[in-house]
C-alpha cells in the first residue's frame, strides 16, 4: 500500500529525514517510535504534503501512485489522513458542517455521489455510535474549547467518517489520560480492517498496548535504525531509548 | 436533540453546496439589460430638479421640499473625514434621472417589459417565483424607478402599504409629508441633501398599529444605465405594537467607469413596534485592478420613537468600489432596544468605511453592536462606530463588539470606536480582535480533502456566523455565497 524508498525531507534548509525506507501492507499496523527530534512527526508532515517541508530526495509510492505529486486535499482523496497531534480551532465552523464538506470533497475525488443532508446524517449516526461520539461535540465550533481529550476523539471520529486506506496517528496519545487513550484507541481498533492500514507514531509504548502492532520501528536521528514486532516496543519501554543510541554508537565503532 | 441537529443540517448542506457552487465565479451580475431609458441629460441644476418632479407628476410641495434641498446641497463641502480616498465626483457628469422606458405603466407584475422580467430572472429574482412560491413581498427598483411591486394586495389587506416612494406621494401624501426627512433632514449631510434634492423612487413602507406583517418586505435595488447615479429613497413606519422585517438587495452591471449611489432610508418605530432591517449589498465593486464600481454613499437611520420599540439593522457588504454607510439607530423611546450586525468584506483595491452610530437619549435604552470586518488583496476596511449617551439616558447600556480578519498582508483593518457618555449611569462595553487565516488552519483543511478556496469560504462563514444567523433565511444562503465569491483568489 506505502512504499516510502530512501525519504530525505527537511525543513527551512535543515535537513531531518535522511533517509527512510517503509514499506505498509493492506490489514497491517505499524508504529513508529523514537527520541524526541528524531523526525517522526516531520515523516507525518511530509506524508500529508505539509507546504513548509521540502522533500530532497527519495520517495513515496501511495496504491501504486507517487504520493509526492498530489496536493494535500488530493492525497485525503486518494486516502490519505493524519490524525494531528496538535488539531486546529476554527472558530464559529460546526463541526458537523466541516465534516460534511471533508465528507463530500472526499466523495468527489473518489468519483462517488455526495452525500445530501438526510444520508450524511444516517451515516453520521451509525459512526458517532461506533466510536462512541459524543453528539454534542458535533455541534460546537470545530475545535474551540475542546479539551486535549475531546480533540483526540474529534480527530478519530473524522477518521472513521473518512474511511481513508492508510491512517496516520501522529502522537494521538500526548496529554491523554488513560481513560482517553483507551477511548481513542478502541475507535482505532473499530476501524482497522483487512483493507486498510495504521501508521502509529508515539513517543511512549502504552498507546501500543491498545492498538497492537504487527511491526515496530525505531526513527532515530532521521532513519529507521530498528525494526521488529510489538516485543521491540515493551524492550524500548524498559530500557530506554539509550539502548538503541548505544547500539549505534557500538556499530559505528565496529 | 434528533430534529435540532437536522434542521443545523439542512441549514449546512444550502450552505455548502452555494458555496461549492461559486467559488470559481466573477461577478455575475455584470450584464447590461438593453432597455430604451427615458433619461434627463447629464448635470445637476433646479431645471433637472424640476424635469425630476414634474416627470413623476408630483405635487408642488414635493417640488419645493426639493429645491430647498438643493439649495442646502450647494451650500455644503462634500466630507473628506473618511478612511478612503477617491477622485473627486463631477456632479455634472452624472445622469440623475433615467426610467427604462415601458409602453404602459404596469398595472400588475405580468404586464412588466419581458426585458426587464429578464433582467430580473437573471438577478435570481423570478417576479413570478417570488410572487408564487417564497411568500416575500418585493419592490424592483431599476436606475431611478421601481418597476413592479409584488403581493400588493394581499398587504393591503391588512392596511399595509408597500408600494413605490412616487406612488406614495401621490396617494399618501399625508404620511409622506409627516414622516419623510423626520429622521434624516436635508441638511443631514452633503450626500442625504443631493439625495433629497434629486431621488427618483424607492420603497414605501407603513404597517398600522398591532399588526404583524406576514411576510418579508424586499427591495431590489439594481443600477443598469450608463453614467446615471441611483438616489433612492426608503421610508419605513412602524406603528404601535406592529412588526416588519425588511430586506433590501443590489447590484449593478459592470462598467469600467464609476457610478454613485447615494440613498437615504429612514425607519420609524412607534411604541412596542420592531422593525428589523436586513441589507446585502452587492454593487459592483470594481475589477480586480480597481476599474470602475460603485461609490455607495449611503446615509441610514432608525429612529425608536415609541418606549419599548425596537430596530435591528443586519447588514452583507460584500460590493462597491467605496462603502460609506453607518447605518444608525436613535434611542429616544425609554426602555427602546437598537442593534447593528455587520459583515463587510473588502478584496482587491474596495474600501470600506462603515459602522453604526447608537444615540442613547431615553431611559434604561440598550444597544449591541457586532461588527465582522474582512479584508484582503490590497483592500481598505475600517469600522467607525459612535455609542452617544444623552445626559437623560438614565440606565443606558451598549455592548460593543468589532472583530477584523486579514487576508494577506496587503490588506488593512482600521477600528474607529467614538463613546461619548453624559450620564453617568450608563454602562458600554468595547471588545475588539484582529486575527489572519492561519497557514495550519488551511493545512488542516486541506488535509481533510478540503481545497484552500473551499476551506477560505468555510474560515470566513464561522468568523462571521453571529451575524449571518441575524439574516432572514432566504438572505443568509445569499449572503454567505456572496461571502465566498468576493474573497475569491485572495488566498493561495
Amino acid at each position: 500500500m506505502l512504499r516510502i524508498k530512501d525519504l530525505q525531507a527537511g525543513i527551512e534548509g535543515k535537513q531531518i529525514l535522511k533517509g527512510i525506507n517503509l514499506e505498509i501492507g493492506a490489514g497491517e499496523v505499524h508504529a513508529i517510535m523514537g527520541p524526541n527530534g528524531s523526525g517522526k512527526s516531520t515523516l507525518a508532515s511530509v506524508l500529508a504534503g505539509r507546504p513548509e517541508y521540502e522533500v530532497t530526495g527519495g520517495s513515496v509510492t501511495f496504491n501504486g501512485k507517487d504520493l509526492l505529486e498530489f496536493s494535500p486535499e488530493a492525497r485525503a482523496g486518494e486516502g490519505l489522513f493524519l490524525a494531528f497531534q496538535y488539531p486546529v480551532e476554527i472558530p464559529g465552523l460546526s463541526t458537523t458542517n466541516f465534516i460534511k464538506t471533508a465528507v463530500n470533497e472526499v466523495r468527489k475525488y473518489r468519483g462517488q455521489q455526495e452525500l445530501d443532508a438526510v444520508s450524511f446524517l444516517k451515516v453520521m449516526k451509525e459512526k458517532m455510535k461506533l466510536m462512541e461520539m459524543d453528539q454534542a461535540l458535533l455541534t460546537r465550533a470545530l475545535n474551540e474549547g475542546f479539551s486535549g481529550g475531546e480533540k483526540k476523539r474529534n480527530e478519530i471520529f473524522q477518521m472513521a467518517m473518512l474511511e481513508p486506506k492508510l491512517a496516520v496517528l501522529d502522537e494521538t496519545d500526548s496529554g491523554l489520560d488513560i481513560d482517553a487513550i483507551r477511548i481513542v484507541s478502541d475507535g482505532v481498533n473499530k476501524f482497522r480492517s483487512k483493507d486498510n492500514a495504521v501508521l502509529a507514531i508515539t513517543h511512549y509504548q502504552r498507546l501500543l498496548d491498545y492498538i497492537v502492532p504487527d511491526f515496530v520501528h525505531v526513527l532515530y536521528n532521521g532513519r529507521i535504525v530498528k525494526s521488529g514486532s510489538k516485543e521491540l516496543a515493551l524492550e524500548l519501554e524498559e530500557r530506554g531509548y539509550d539502548f538503541i543510541k548505544n547500539e549505534i554508537k557500538e556499530e559505528a565503532a565496529a | 436533540m434528533k430534529s435540532d441537529i437536522y434542521h443545523q443540517d439542512k441549514h449546512i448542506d444550502s450552505e455548502i453546496d452555494i458555496i461549492e457552487q461559486t467559488v470559481s465565479s466573477e461577478y455575475k451580475y455584470g450584464f447590461v439589460t438593453n432597455i430604451e431609458a427615458d433619461e434627463a441629460p447629464p448635470g445637476l441644476s433646479e431645471d433637472i430638479i424640476r424635469f425630476i418632479s414634474s416627470k413623476k407628476n408630483e405635487p408642488e410641495w414635493m417640488l419645493e421640499w426639493r429645491l430647498k434641498a438643493f439649495k442646502q446641497w450647494q451650500k455644503m463641502e462634500e466630507p473628506n473625514w473618511a478612511h478612503i480616498k477617491y477622485p473627486r465626483v463631477n456632479y455634472q457628469d452624472i445622469i440623475y434621472y433615467s426610467a427604462p422606458k415601458q409602453k404602459v405603466k404596469p398595472g400588475s407584475i405580468e404586464e412588466v417589459d419581458p426585458e426587464l422580467r429578464k433582467t430580473f430572472d437573471k438577478l435570481g429574482i423570478s417576479l413570478e417565483e417570488q410572487k408564487r412560491i417564497s411568500g416575500v413581498a418585493v419592490d424592483v427598483v431599476m436606475d431611478s424607478v421601481s418597476i413592479a411591486t409584488t403581493f400588493k394586495t394581499q398587504l393591503s389587506e391588512l392596511g399595509i402599504i408597500f408600494c413605490s416612494m412616487s406612488e406614495a406621494i401621490q396617494k399618501h401624501p399625508d404620511l409622506v409629508r409627516k414622516y419623510l426627512s423626520s429622521v434624516v433632514p436635508a441638511s443631514d449631510n452633503y450626500f442625504a441633501a443631493l439625495n433629497s434634492a434629486v431621488f427618483s423612487d424607492g420603497s414605501f413602507c407603513y404597517i398600522p398599529k398591532n399588526t404583524r406583517c406576514p411576510m418579508e418586505l424586499s427591495t431590489y435595488f439594481r443600477i443598469n444605465a450608463q453614467n446615471s447615479g441611483q438616489f433612492e429613497r426608503t421610508l419605513i413606519i412602524a406603528e404601535e405594537g406592529s412588526y416588519v422585517s425588511y430586506l433590501e438587495g443590489c447590484t449593478a452591471p459592470k462598467r469600467d467607469e464609476n457610478q454613485l449611489h447615494a440613498a437615504v432610508v429612514e425607519l420609524i418605530a412607534m411604541e412596542r413596534a420592531e422593525i428589523k432591517y436586513s441589507t446585502v449589498q452587492n454593487w459592483f465593486p470594481g475589477d480586480k485592478d480597481g476599474n470602475g464600481g460603485i461609490y455607495n454613499f449611503v446615509t441610514k437611520r432608525g429612529l425608536c420613537k415609541g418606549d419599548y420599540s425596537k430596530i435591528s439593522w443586519a447588514q452583507v457588504e460584500t460590493g462597491s468600489a467605496i462603502t460609506w454607510k453607518y447605518p444608525s439607530v436613535i434611542l429616544k423611546g425609554d426602555y427602546s432596544v437598537g442593534e447593528f450586525y455587520s459583515v463587510a468584506v473588502t478584496n482587491h483595491f474596495q474600501q470600506a468605511d462603515t459602522g453604526t452610530k447608537m444615540s442613547h437619549l431615553g431611559k434604561h435604552t440598550k444597544s449591541r453592536i457586532v461588527s465582522k470586518g474582512i479584508s484582503a488583496g490590497k483592500s481598505q476596511n475600517s469600522y467607525r462606530g459612535l455609542v452617544h449617551v444623552g445626559k437623560n439616558a438614565l440606565n443606558a447600556r451598549n455592548f460593543s463588539q468589532c472583530d477584523s480578519m486579514l487576508l494577506g498582508d496587503k490588506c488593512g483593518a482600521h477600528t474607529f470606536p467614538y463613546i461619548e457618555v453624559k450620564n453617568n449611569t450608563a454602562i458600554v462595553e468595547h471588545e475588539a480582535t484582529t486575527s489572519k487565516i492561519g497557514e495550519d488552519q488551511l493545512f488542516y483543511c486541506n488535509q481533510r480533502g478540503i481545497d484552500t478556496e473551499t476551506a477560505v469560504a468555510l474560515i470566513i462563514n464561522g468568523f462571521a456566523r453571529e451575524v449571518m444567523n441575524k439574516l432572514p433565511m432566504e438572505f443568509a444562503v445569499e449572503a454567505k455565497k456572496l461571502l465566498a465569491v468576493s474573497l475569491e483568489g485572495s488566498v493561495g
